[in-house]
């Protein structure tokens, strides 16, 4: 019975080394850890590599340790006296143990150590050297991560350590890689008959790498010979790509549906308190755009008095950037578009003011750079269905939440007396205030809900784009485009507007480019007012005609 | 309704009170030497510039402090053209007809560079342009401290394809003069290095692109075939943080595809989460983290300026500050600011950059600068991975145009000339 079927390899080694630790053989390993581990304090680049490398030879028991905290960037060197340190990063400072010895060293402050700087290629021999050892990992992702790190050039004792693993692998998606890399090793072998059994296994997988083997084998040389000399392999070949051909193309449709739902997204985001204060209210706000802006900052400004908690401040951004764009938003109304019912260009003219006055604010007291909003764990990265489609997560939960507030907003004027208030006003202002609605109250809440609602869609957008005073500008011209397209005063067509144009767009950017793309849509939406100027659902009844 | 007596009264007022402020700075532009500082304080490309401003401001107070220049004391004249390209020619006219400054130090977009040029052309000033740009222009009046092609973008790309074995190519950009004319450049240069055509993809974005799930997932797949493939980037400031973000989004890590910036510096990584972009690349001609003591120093006296240790330094600064230098080397070598005497004294004037080598002004208005290639760290500052072994010399009009190639720039005796037909032995522009 061996050692290393019965554990992990890493465990193994530590057993080992404890079963050896008084020998000399551990003391000649441990001078050479200290060694490399002195290299990489003081070594440049080149040593630095050569350092990691023998590092990962040693099979010290902290090597494992060191080499992942490098990985990671804990792995610190003190300033006074070049000693090298792994630190976990705290709100006040890193907490230090000793990289050598692993005695703790107390808490200092950031600015008495400094990172050992990484570079791509040290990342990538690290990546690799570590690749070994990550195969038995606690984490699937990590065991992922080896295999994939593996699959670029795997050599024969990179197989072995695979076919080993196999068996004991629990994770299906783990497992399924291997199997993939091990059939693709079956390829290269010379039993026709065992290639031809991979081939057939292979056909089913939607891989990336397999697409290129494949397309390898069907390539010429330089004397116009085929690589692969088999013909019946060669067919066989060609069959398998035109199906995994069709199945990636139909993913692909997929992927740029729901790039154009997430883009559609965006702009309803956007759109839809403008929705409310110009569709409803009539009043064009050019600063609708920064309140949206207005939103963003809020987000940035919760996340700097909370740091440590990332996603919370997000979900507590949501409401402060109502209240806040909303109440501003209420006192736009109440200090200037009051005086300005029913005169379009002045309001026109008054609101873009307010917007350049807005961002001069922003610009004042923010400075002009871009904020960073940091964002949480939960949205980064990306779902990943096979290679050929992965759906990122930040425009899922976008897509989502745009979804969520829609709803929302919809219930809110359908079922709340304030709804039926707004509705009321929207539709005959005299009659209104003839029965009892206090219309200025209404116009101001509305507005002020109009104004909240785009603040809200700042906070999203904090989420995908710069924050920084100019980030209103970006949207305000979709905003009222989706608005127009879709016909004014209906939120309905608001959304499917928003989404129409957003999945329009990214069909037509692989074909034309996302300049030529912009434009064109441009020009379809300046076409369709044309034809039907009240837009996609036009508003009916005698409110419309008055 | 506000009276017109009552806005004729505060026309007046203002008016009377401006003279009374033009006459003031005229009793003092006699002791005082004028140095003009044309950035945008407001608008789009404030973010870059006011930096650039307080530079200025920062070196004029440091010579000042070392008792001026011939004698007399420098002053600044600060001038907002509010990112707006017309206005920068209106405020290049107002600088140097009302305020007759000796010399201008301004500009950031090559559009603002081209709208101030027949001004500055006209009335015979000195411009010091502190940007990296595309090359293809050599003008008597105006001294490029940036980066030329030739002195970022290809040792970039021979970078990328020397070590880092790139075989595939990505040249994105934003749609405007500097990537177009950059990657044509890059795209002539490629192609001579043996480099197929299906082999380079390039593509094109509107100003602050917010929307790159489609651009990036062709960049995966055109990477996913298993030959080594990166990104050469020309994408303009606000665009970059969105197309890093989705970028890690989608999976796609520097070590598989990374990305090479020209226009993203430690400046512009101060505003942004940089853990999306750890790892990926970019070219300048001075980085915050070089370690010598002159830009210790200079680091130093900037956060002691700006009274902020937490500001970074960058590229376009180093380069107003090596220009601006070399100035004033000009100013005292002619004794006077004399535009014609300080364009002709400032050609080969040498001063120490910050990185540890010496530039040097060329005859055709450009100079000589080494090159660097960083990655970008966790704390938004680079770690140099690559670097020329000696300065490289600014070419105004690239080798790699069939178009330019025989055109030279020099503004010494005999040729006295910004592009200047080495086939056909002739000037075929402005020639003073």
């Amino acid at each position: 019975m061996s050692l290393s079927s019965l554990s992990p390899l890493g465990k193994a080694l530590l057993f080992i080394l404890m079963f050896l630790s008084t020998s000399f053989v551990v003391r000649a390993e441990g001078d050479v850890f200290a060694q490399s581990l002195n290299k990489l304090a003081q070594g440049g680049m080149q040593e630095r590599e050569q350092a990691m490398l023998e590092m990962a030879e040693t099979k010290h028991a902290r090597s494992l340790l060191v080499l992942q905290a490098l990985l990671d960037g804990k792995l610190l060197s003190l300033k006074s006296d070049g000693k090298l340190v792994i630190g976990v990063e705290q709100a006040e400072g890193y907490q230090l143990k000793d990289a050598l010895t692993d005695s703790d060293l107390g808490l200092v402050e950031r600015s008495n150590v400094a990172k050992i700087t990484m570079t791509n290629k040290l990342r990538g021999t690290l990546r690799k050297a570590l690749g070994q050892l990550e195969l038995s990992a606690e984490n699937p992702e990590i065991r992922l991560a080896a295999v994939k790190a593996m699959a670029k050039d795997a050599d024969a004792k990179d197989i072995e350590l695979l076919k080993n693993r196999l068996n004991q692998e629990p994770n299906v998606k783990v497992k399924e890689a291997i199997e993939t890399l091990l059939l693709l090793d079956n390829m290269r072998s010379t039993d026709r008959e065992l290639r031809l059994h991979a081939l057939q296994a292979l056909q089913a997988l939607d891989n990336v790498e397999v697409v290129n083997r494949l397309e390898t084998m069907l390539e010429k040389d330089a004397d116009g010979n085929f690589l692969e000399s088999d013909l019946e392999i060669r067919q066989k070949a060609e069959l398998a790509l035109k199906k995994i051909g069709q199945r990636k193309q139909v993913y692909s449709a997929i992927e740029t549906l729901f790039f154009g739902l997430s883009l559609g997204a965006v702009l309803v985001l956007a759109a839809i308190g403008l929705a409310i204060t110009f569709g409803v209210m009539g009043v064009i706000n050019m600063a609708h755009g920064e309140l949206m802006m207005l939103g963003a900052y809020t987000t940035y400004v919760i996340q700097q008095l909370m740091p440590n908690h990332l996603g919370w401040s997000l979900l507590l951004a949501i409401p402060s950037a109502f209240v806040i764009a909303g109440l501003t938003g209420i006192a736009i109304e109440r200090g200037i578009i009051r005086f300005l019912y029913g005169r379009p260009l002045e309001t026109l003219l008054a609101t873009f003011g307010v917007s350049l006055f807005l961002q001069q604010t922003v610009r004042s007291i923010f400075s002009p750079l871009n904020r960073s909003v940091a964002t949480p764990e939960w949205m980064s990265g990306s779902w990943q269905y096979n290679e050929f489609l992965s759906i990122t997560w930040n425009r899922l939960y976008i897509l989502i939440f745009c979804l969520v507030v829609f709803v929302l907003l919809l219930e809110l004027l359908k079922r709340t007396r304030l709804g039926l208030e707004v509705r009321a006003v929207a539709q005959n202002r005299t009659m209104a205030k003839a029965i009892g609605i206090p219309t200025a109250r209404v116009d101001a809440l509305t507005f002020g809900l109009g104004s909240g609602i785009a603040g809200v869609a700042g906070v999203a957008l904090s989420q995908i784009t710069n924050v920084g005073p100019n980030l209103g500008q970006a949207y305000i011209v979709d905003s009222f485009m989706v608005v127009v397209f879709g016909g004014v005063g209906n939120l309905f067509g608001t959304l499917v507007a928003g989404f129409s144009l957003g999945i329009a767009n990214k069909f037509l950017e692989p074909y034309a480019g996302a300049v030529l793309a912009k434009i064109l849509v441009l020009v379809f939406i300046i076409l369709f007012i044309q034809k039907r100027p009240r837009g996609l659902f036009p508003q009916k009844g005698r409110a419309a005609e008055a | 309704m506000m009276s017109f007596s009552k806005v004729a009264k505060q026309l007046t007022l203002g008016v009377s009170f401006s003279t009374l402020l033009f006459t003031l700075s005229q009793a003092q532009a006699e002791e005082t030497i004028k140095v003009g500082v044309l950035h945008s304080l407001s608008g789009t490309m404030a973010i870059s510039e006011t930096t650039l401003k307080d530079t200025m401001l920062m070196l004029i107070e440091e010579q000042n402090k070392k008792g001026g220049l011939l004698g007399k004391k420098l002053e600044a004249v600060v001038v907002d053209p509010a990112s707006n390209w017309p206005l920068f020619a209106e405020k290049a006219r107002e600088l140097l007809t009302k305020d007759k400054v000796a010399a201008i130090f301004g500009c950031w977009t090559s559009v603002s560079r081209k709208s101030v040029l027949p001004v500055i052309e006209e009335l015979n000033g000195v411009l010091f342009y502190p940007v990296q740009y595309e090359g293809e222009e050599s003008s008597k009046n105006v001294f490029y401290t940036g980066a030329a092609p030739n002195q970022q973008a290809i040792p970039a790309v021979d970078y990328l394809m020397n070590d880092l074995k790139v075989k595939r190519w990505v040249l994105a950009g934003t749609d405007y003069v500097y990537p177009r004319t950059t990657n044509k450049i890059l795209e002539a240069y490629l192609k001579a290095k043996g480099v197929d055509k299906k082999d380079i993809m390039i593509n094109y974005t509107p100003f602050g692109h917010s929307d790159w799930q489609s651009i990036v997932a062709d960049i995966k797949k055109f990477g996913s075939t298993g030959k080594k493939t990166a990104v050469v980037s020309t994408i303009n400031g606000d665009a970059n943080v969105p197309f890093y973000k989705e970028l890690g989004n989608q999976g796609v890590s520097a070590e598989e595809i990374p990305v090479v910036a020209f226009s993203v510096g430690e400046e512009e990584l101060s505003g942004i989460d940089t853990k999306p972009l750890v790892g990926h690349l970019a070219a300048w001609n001075y980085f915050m983290s070089v370690d010598t003591t002159k830009n210790a120093a200079f680091i130093n006296q900037w956060h002691e300026y700006i009274k902020n240790p937490k500001r970074v330094t960058n590229d376009p600064m180093e380069a107003h500050y090596i220009g601006f230098n070399m100035w004033v080397k000009a100013v005292e070598k002619a004794g006077s600011v004399d535009p014609d005497a300080v364009q002709k004294a400032i050609i080969g004037v040498e001063f120490p950059n910050l990185t540890g080598g010496v530039s040097k002004m060329l005859p055709n208005h450009h100079i000589s600068k080494p090159v660097l290639i960083g990655e970008i760290q966790d704390d938004g500052q680079f770690a140099t991975v690559w670097q020329t072994n000696k300065v490289v010399d600014g070419d105004a009009w690239s080798d790699f145009l069939p178009e330019s190639k025989p055109i030279i720039a020099d503004w010494t005796a005999p040729i006295n000339c910004g592009n200047y037909n080495t086939k056909t032995k002739k000037c075929s522009g402005q020639k003073f």
